[in-house]
């Protein structure tokens, strides 16, 4: 069982690590740097509530081998807010009440940053199913759709 | 002791009402908040669960040798851990539990009763470790016959789960033994008399299927205990109290010796009021004096923790033609799972409670079965009986070409009425629910073909309980509301709104915080949709002790008598005779003397709540069928209730949905399928289908507030309510669609088909 060697980007800031070849990049993410803000619910790619981008495409981190983040960039719900200021989509997640538990959230909003990223005008249903890899049990999902028509629909404007 | 205002809800309301900013929320959008399985303790292990792969078996043996000496395993736990309890019942949440079947439960004694039953657990240095580890524990079975459905559980001949098990509440009490624990009854009136005297009489047999609660976060703890005996356990759950009571009882630990906190809870619905992993985590880390932590994968959430049961009930109402029910009758048999407890009981109280009958009577059998014990689940056992009997009265309504709302209307529950099982309701919001349907747009728009609109109501008792509150007045005249009620979906927020209500002061000066077990004394957990009212309760009243105390403080700085000041919007004045001789002191310029004044300034309050008042829902929705695949399509959907006064309308509006699209998957797509060989098929969320996104349209929702007038501002629970109507609404919807009905949950493609093909055959389609 000897470890690989991994050097790769997190947010903007170089990071490196050791992990075992079975290890999913959600493993490593949230046991060995301690970033726990990307959640299990399944680890399954059923739920969406590990949702990360790598180099900006939208997976289930765990569904990604914690070696296969050697050279690329990968985004968590972490780097999301900059500085003080929130995301438009964070803001408006807390403006519509679109978490009731809050576990889903971090999937839920840094799949919709991946949604607007590439469709900055999504429909509801766009929305829907883009969002469809997504499992939350609390809200129904209305108030989440909302938030993220919402938020694309201030983000057109600034 | 002083509530700090009698009767808030008729003055003008400045916070509670408002859609104002979650306590906690930002947290929660950056990824900050720290759920289950997001604490890491130094040293801490990986705590593994050998579970049985058979539905039903004796153990006779269990070698744990080989894996004791694996290179990274510390601690292994067995049945011979655990001491054997007595026959003890106890409330877990809504439901009852009894603790000589908790503690075969968490790890199997004699037997193993369901897959996924523990049979061992093994806490290692890393979770590959652990893994191997387990595979190197020897269980030695005697494979027994097991018994999946509650007809053949009832059968005589069935296997039995516990063979020392009598059925309860029958008279004379029977001499065998069999797998139906308990009979239940509520009657009033002569249903006999009453039949005779209708017109008309619906009877129906209807099935469900157990489904799951379906909380995205998996159970999740991590337990710590010093060589002194003192234990930490951090845990996800919806009563840190209560989970505390249940591993010191189950350990045989003095209650003070364990401190658990609960960490932000990725949802429970109700699943995560009982105990699975938190024991064996205990005992784990006391055997191996390093911390353990143990998180369940999906698959074990599904095969292992309490899923709502499945059932049959049988429903017979007769009506007069012009719609007045003379007599209704329900009999009811519920899956327990592997021990005794289903919610019968509650769904035999439930059945018919929306309304005001003459002549009721309803009959329920709980049932063991080989599969995980059920647990709690949003309304426990009323969405079953409330759903046959919604469907009888929707068959009912069409038989006498009445509308459905109509008919609900003349039947229906007010203040005054006397429910089937004992008291009379208060003040209650059927007929206002009701009313509020008909005249929704919704009620009259137009459908297109191969569509159908149904309507449901659903009632909720709410409940009340032991409960706790702090507010510490902060040297800066903030305040720190300490609550014991773990918040599953924005309860701090409407804590902190009532609060700041009560105290007059600005919502930003007060900060709520969830106390550990060491902070606050004994306090219910969050369900029963009690944790807005009973903590909105106690925190009000905690109010008006640090109103009282910040009067004679002010009277002091005066010197003049206490009665002789005023409390107002957050500042004591001089009054009476006094008045305007002083200027008035604010909370902060009070607080920053306290300590000159007699110390710190602290509110409690310790209270058994009472006066909960029951909530009524009643629901719209639209559904298309696909008639060539059979699939239902949820087209328009409103949700009706009475939240008595909304805190904080938004998560008001988000229960009701969220509750509303779990009905929508227990209607059409949730359910555990078995084998054969007594194994759950579809234990992932692949499989097990809970609606996403683009199953459901946007929900619509309608706040009515019928005060409860034993609540300072007015609140009922609304929670649960919200999850009791969809079957029926949709089962309804359905039926009109297609001109004929189905009698079985979920309604599937397969089942919407068949029924579409037997429908056809009669010649019967129409359109809607
Ligand atoms: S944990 Fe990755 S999809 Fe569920
Ligand atoms: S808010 Fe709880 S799962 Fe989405």
């Amino acid at each position: 069982m000897s470890k690989h060697h991994v050097t790769t980007t997190i947010n903007g800031d170089p990071v490196e690590y050791l992990c075992e070849v079975e290890q999913t990049l959600l493993d490593v993410l949230r046991d060995d740097l301690l970033m726990t803000g990307s959640k299990e619910g399944c680890a399954s790619g059923d739920c969406g509530a590990c949702s990360v981008t790598i180099d900006g495409r939208l997976v289930c981190s765990c569904l990604v081998l914690g070696v296969e983040a050697e050279g690329r960039r990968i985004e968590t719900i972490e780097g999301m807010a900059k500085g003080d200021a929130l995301h438009p989509l964070q803001q408006k997640f807390l403006d519509h009440a679109a978490l009731q538990c809050g576990v889903c959230t971090p999937g839920f909003l840094v799949a919709a940053k991946s949604l607007l990223e590439r469709n900055p005008n999504p429909t509801e249903t766009e929305a829907r199913y883009w969002l469809a890899g997504n499992l939350c049990r609390c809200t129904g999902y209305d108030k989440i759709i909302r938030a993220v028509l919402d938020a694309a629909a201030e983000m057109r404007r600034s | 002791m002083a509530e700090a205002t009698t009767a808030p809800a008729k003055r003008k309301l400045k916070w509670v009402g408002k859609r104002a900013p979650r306590p906690d929320g930002v947290d929660k959008v950056t990824g900050r908040a720290k759920f289950g399985a997001d604490l890491f303790m130094s040293g801490q292990l990986v705590g593994k669960v050998l579970r049985s792969t058979l539905p039903h078996a004796r153990i006779k043996s269990i070698d744990i040798s080989k894996a004791l000496a694996l290179p990274g395993v510390k601690a292994i736990v067995t049945r011979d851990d655990f001491q054997d309890m007595a026959s003890e019942f106890v409330p877990a949440g809504e439901m009852m539990i009894n603790y000589k079947d908790v503690v075969r439960n968490i790890m199997a004694r004699e037997k193993v009763l369901y897959e996924g039953h523990p049979v061992a657990a093994v806490a290692a240095t890393n979770a590959a470790v652990a893994r191997q580890a387990l595979k190197l524990i020897k269980v030695e079975y005697e494979v027994l016959p097991h018994v999946i459905d509650v007809d053949e559980a009832m059968k005589p001949g069935a296997p039995l789960l516990h063979e020392d098990m009598i059925t309860q509440g029958v008279e004379p009490a029977p001499t065998k033994p069999s797998n139906v624990a308990k009979r239940v009854q509520f009657a009033v009136g002569d249903i006999e008399a009453g039949f005779k005297k209708a017109d008309v009489i619906v009877e129906r047999e209807y099935h469900t299927q157990p489904v799951h609660q379906g909380y995205i976060e998996p159970h999740a703890c991590i337990a710590s205990v010093s060589e002194d005996g003192q234990a930490d356990l951090w845990v996800t759950t919806q009563g840190h109290y209560v989970v505390r009571a249940h591993c010191a009882r189950l350990l045989g630990w003095d209650i003070s010796k364990l401190r658990v906190t609960a960490s932000e809870i990725g949802g429970g619905f109700g699943g995560k009021t009982v105990v699975y992993l938190e024991p064996v985590a205990l005992a784990l880390a006391k055997k191996a004096q390093r911390p353990v932590k143990m998180v369940m994968t999906r698959e074990e959430v599904f095969r292992a923790s309490g899923p709502a049961p499945g059932a049959w009930v049988k429903v017979k109402i007769g009506a007069t033609k012009d719609g007045r029910i003379t007599a209704a009758e329900a009999t009811m048999a519920y899956q327990a799972g592997a021990f005794q407890g289903s919610p019968v009981q509650m769904g035999c109280m439930c059945a018919f409670a929306p309304y005001d009958l003459e002549n009721v009577k309803t009959v329920g059998f709980d049932v063991v079965t080989n599969r995980p014990k059920v647990a709690a689940y949003r309304a426990p056992g009323a969405p079953i009986s409330e759903y046959a009997v919604e469907c009888a009265l929707d068959e009912l309504a069409d038989q006498l070409k009445i509308d459905p709302l109509d008919l609900r209307l003349k039947n229906a529950a007010k203040e005054g009425t006397r429910a089937v099982y004992g008291p009379k309701f208060g003040p209650i919001g059927m007929v206002e629910t009701l009313e509020a349907a008909k005249n929704h747009a919704h009620y009259t728009a137009k459908l297109g073909p191969n569509q159908g609109r149904g309507v449901a109501s659903g009632f909720w008792f709410n409940i009340g309980g032991e409960t706790c509150a702090s507010i510490n007045v902060n040297e800066d005249g903030t305040v720190s509301l300490i609550i014991g009620t773990p918040d599953i979906g924005g309860s701090r927020a409407s804590h902190a709104q009532m609060t700041a209500e009560s105290l007059g002061i600005d919502l930003s000066k007060v900060r709520t915080i969830i106390a550990d077990t060491s902070m606050l004394g004994y306090t219910f957990l969050t369900g029963g949709s009690r944790a807005t009212f009973a903590g909105g309760m106690a925190a009000n009243q905690a109010a008006g002790d640090v109103i009282k105390q910040l009067c004679s403080r002010a009277a002091k700085i005066w010197e003049i008598p206490e009665d002789a000041v005023a409390y107002e919007d957050g500042f004591v004045k001089p009054a009476g005779a006094n008045a305007g001789k002083f200027p008035a002191l604010s909370i902060a310029d009070i607080a920053k003397k306290a300590g000159k004044t007699g110390g710190p300034i602290v509110g409690h309050a310790q209270i058994n709540a009472q006066g909960a008042g029951p909530s009524l829902g009643t629901h719209i929705v639209d559904v298309e069928v696909d008639k060539e695949t059979g699939r239902v399509s949820v087209l328009r959907y409103t949700v009706i209730q009475d939240a008595g006064k909304a805190v904080h309308p938004s998560y008001v509006e988000g229960q009701f949905q969220g509750g509303a699209v779990q009905g929508i998957g227990w209607a059409l797509s949730e359910e555990y399928i078995y084998g054969a060989d007594g194994r759950m098929q579809n234990a992932g969320f692949l499989d097990y289908r809970m609606p996403v996104a683009s199953d459901v349209p946007m929900i619509d929702t309608v706040i009515v507030e019928v005060p409860n007038p034993r609540h300072p501002y007015g609140v009922r629970g609304i929670g649960e309510t919200p999850i009791v109507p969809p079957m029926a609404a949709i089962a309804n919807a359905i039926g009109h669609a297609l001109g004929t009905r189905l009698y079985e949950l979920p309604m599937s493609p397969p089942k919407v088909l068949k029924a579409i093909g037997q429908n056809e055959a009669k010649g019967q389609g129409r359109g809607h």
